[in-house]
């Protein structure tokens, strides 16, 4: 069985985010680290690699020079190949879903793909989508709980107010991760020294005759939004201070 | 001139609140506004629907969501009736249907819009959870939006004039994603991404148990439940009630948060509320700094107290 697993690196969720040019964050200092959902996608990868013998899972990213990390991470976890689709151009999330997808039909067979149903830095909420669209396959997104039984996938997709829908899909498909499908690993020190040696395969946007690179959705500015100014602090008698609060909300703020 | 659809997002057949805001967007966009609505049962609608173009009203003796009919269906309906511009909601069936939808007509998708300017064709939304935000020129002759819930006005409508009603069949060609159930929550939740009220727990809340403390305000304020990473990861509350980067943004008028430090992750998820109140006993907690009104207390005695202060006035 072969599968795929996508990924994107992104900042870390403590890091400082500063902008530059007005268009892209600073990327000084700043720690990356594997988008964490695409980290839920990589584990439910390994947990079915080790159910079913003869599983290949390979992690496949599209960025700059510095998202070889990230590959080396899910190595780590226990992932057996990666591609680096290498480039410095800025491109939308209907080109990366493109991309992907044809580097993935490249490499022959796939049963599954996972991963992320967002990434925590454009929250885009798109390319797993796009992805499934363009190899004409199923996907679920948002998926909390997964099972895999001859050639069938069952799902579960937290939709709102706590309600779950139950999926049926036929493999190959597309399966967005979400929080609560499973707790990822940590790389063992072992899994970091195997990780070492295992070759990545890079390629271009150029190798996969993607065509034109006609980005659509154009970033004109990037920005902080405006900070609050410090409200009020009550300290002193709790009780006074409740009564307080629930008279600002209602008669001042008008929440209530 | 142009037109510009709208996805009616139905729940039950029950028209989510989210959809006034959807429908008054597409009206000050001048252009021509086309619903389209899945229901058998147009009349209970028709009042929301006043003072648009058309109404495509899709019937079926089963419209039970399906990703996969619903997506073919609205794709073929934009392509007849030159739809440039199409708004939905940025709810979890919006995040699961538009993408299909765009991949299908080849048209531009923004998820999570919190502001559209429709003459300029410059759209604002928020990246990195919030903590930063980007405004998006999209260079495509069709264009979809998502938008986030509670951020645009409702307006009245100042037309009592019926629109043309259009009725289409339910396209069935293709089931590839095919929903066999939905498992109903134990509890009515209220869905966050929609409340008006939320109030969260955090580490500070100690124990599973002690969250009834805020699902009984919830009960009396008819607020949402929700919690922090720490309180999640510590098995106090449930992934889908997670507030933050890693979980749901949440844009409610009131956010009470109980017993959280405020980590910037947190922070992200819920700083667009538009009152945030703060409960914690440290008094140099971040989220003071970032709280209209704080309270310096111990949760346990402030939480019980509030109920009852709010017991008087409700």
């Amino acid at each position: 069985m072969n599968i795929f697993v996508c990924i994107k690196q992104v900042p870390d969720t403590e890091a400082t985010l500063s902008v530059k040019n007005g268009k892209t964050i600073n990327e000084d200092g700043i720690k990356w680290i594997i988008s964490p959902y695409d980290e839920h996608a990589i584990e439910e990868a390994l947990k079915l690699k080790a159910k079913i013998p003869e599983t290949n899972v390979t992690l496949i990213t599209l960025g700059p020079k510095r998202c070889e990390n990230a590959l080396r991470g899910g190595l780590a976890m226990g992932a057996d190949h990666a591609i680096h689709i290498e480039t410095d151009e800025h491109v939308d999330n209907r080109i990366i879903a493109k991309a992907l997808a044809i580097a993935i039909k490249q490499e022959g067979n796939y049963n599954l793909i996972f991963i992320g149903k967002q990434a925590i830095d454009d929250d885009s909420y798109l390319t797993h989508i796009y992805l499934a669209e363009n190899l004409g396959i199923p996907v679920s997104t948002n998926v909390t709980l997964f099972n895999y039984e001859s050639e069938k996938v069952f799902v579960e997709r937290e939709i709102d107010g706590g309600e779950k829908e139950k999926i049926e899909m036929t493999t190959p498909c597309v399966i967005g991760a979400a929080k609560g499908l499973n707790t990822p690993r940590y790389p063992s020190l072992m899994g970091m020294m195997k990780a070492k040696k295992i070759p990545i395969k890079k390629l271009s946007l150029q190798d996969l005759e993607i065509g034109e690179i006609d980005n659509k959705i154009i970033v004109e500015k990037l920005f902080a939004p405006p900070e609050k100014p410090q409200g009020k602090v009550i300290e002193g008698d709790i009780e006074d201070g409740v009564k307080e609060l629930v008279k600002a909300l209602k008669d001042e703020a008008k929440v209530l | 001139m142009a037109n510009i659809g709208v996805y009616v997002e139905l729940k039950e057949d029950k028209s989510k609140k989210s959809n006034k805001e959807a429908i008054s967007l597409a009206k000050k966009s001048g252009k021509n506004v086309y619903a389209i609505i899945f229901t058998n049962n147009l009349d209970q609608h028709l009042d929301e629907l006043k003072g648009i173009k058309k109404i495509i009203q899709i019937k079926d003796q089963d419209l039970f969501y399906q990703p996969d009919y619903y997506s073919d269906t609205i794709s073929n309906i934009i392509k007849d009736f030159d739809l440039n511009d199409f708004i939905g909601i940025c709810s979890a069936q919006g995040k699961d249907l538009f993408p299909r939808i765009a991949a299908k007509t080849d048209a531009s998708l923004v998820n999570d819009c919190i502001d559209i300017d429709f003459e300029n064709n410059l759209i604002t939304k928020p990246v990195f959870a919030g903590r930063l935000l980007t405004k998006i020129r999209v260079e495509d002759e069709f264009k979809m939006y998502t938008i986030r819930p509670n951020v645009f006005p409702v307006q009245a409508s100042d037309s009592e004039e019926n629109p043309e009603i259009i009725t289409k069949e339910l396209n069935k060609k293709e089931l590839k994603t095919r929903i066999v159930d939905i498992v109903k929550s134990d509890s009515k939740k209220i869905d966050l991404t929609e409340a008006d009220i939320i109030i969260s727990g955090g580490r500070g809340m100690k124990e599973k148990e002690n969250f009834k403390m805020l699902e009984d305000i919830a009960q009396l304020l008819n607020a949402g439940v929700g919690a922090s990473r720490a309180a999640v990861d510590a098995g106090f509350a449930t992934s889908d009630m997670q507030v933050g980067q890693t979980g749901k943004v949440v844009n409610p008028k009131l956010y009470i948060a109980c017993g959280i430090s405020g980590a910037i992750q947190h922070f992200a998820g819920m700083k667009t509320s538009k009152i945030i109140v703060a409960i914690n006993k440290d008094s140099e907690a971040p989220i003071f700094k970032k709280a209209d009104y704080g309270i310096v207390g111990d949760l346990f005695k402030v939480v019980p107290l509030l109920k009852k202060e709010l017991e008087k006035i409700l």
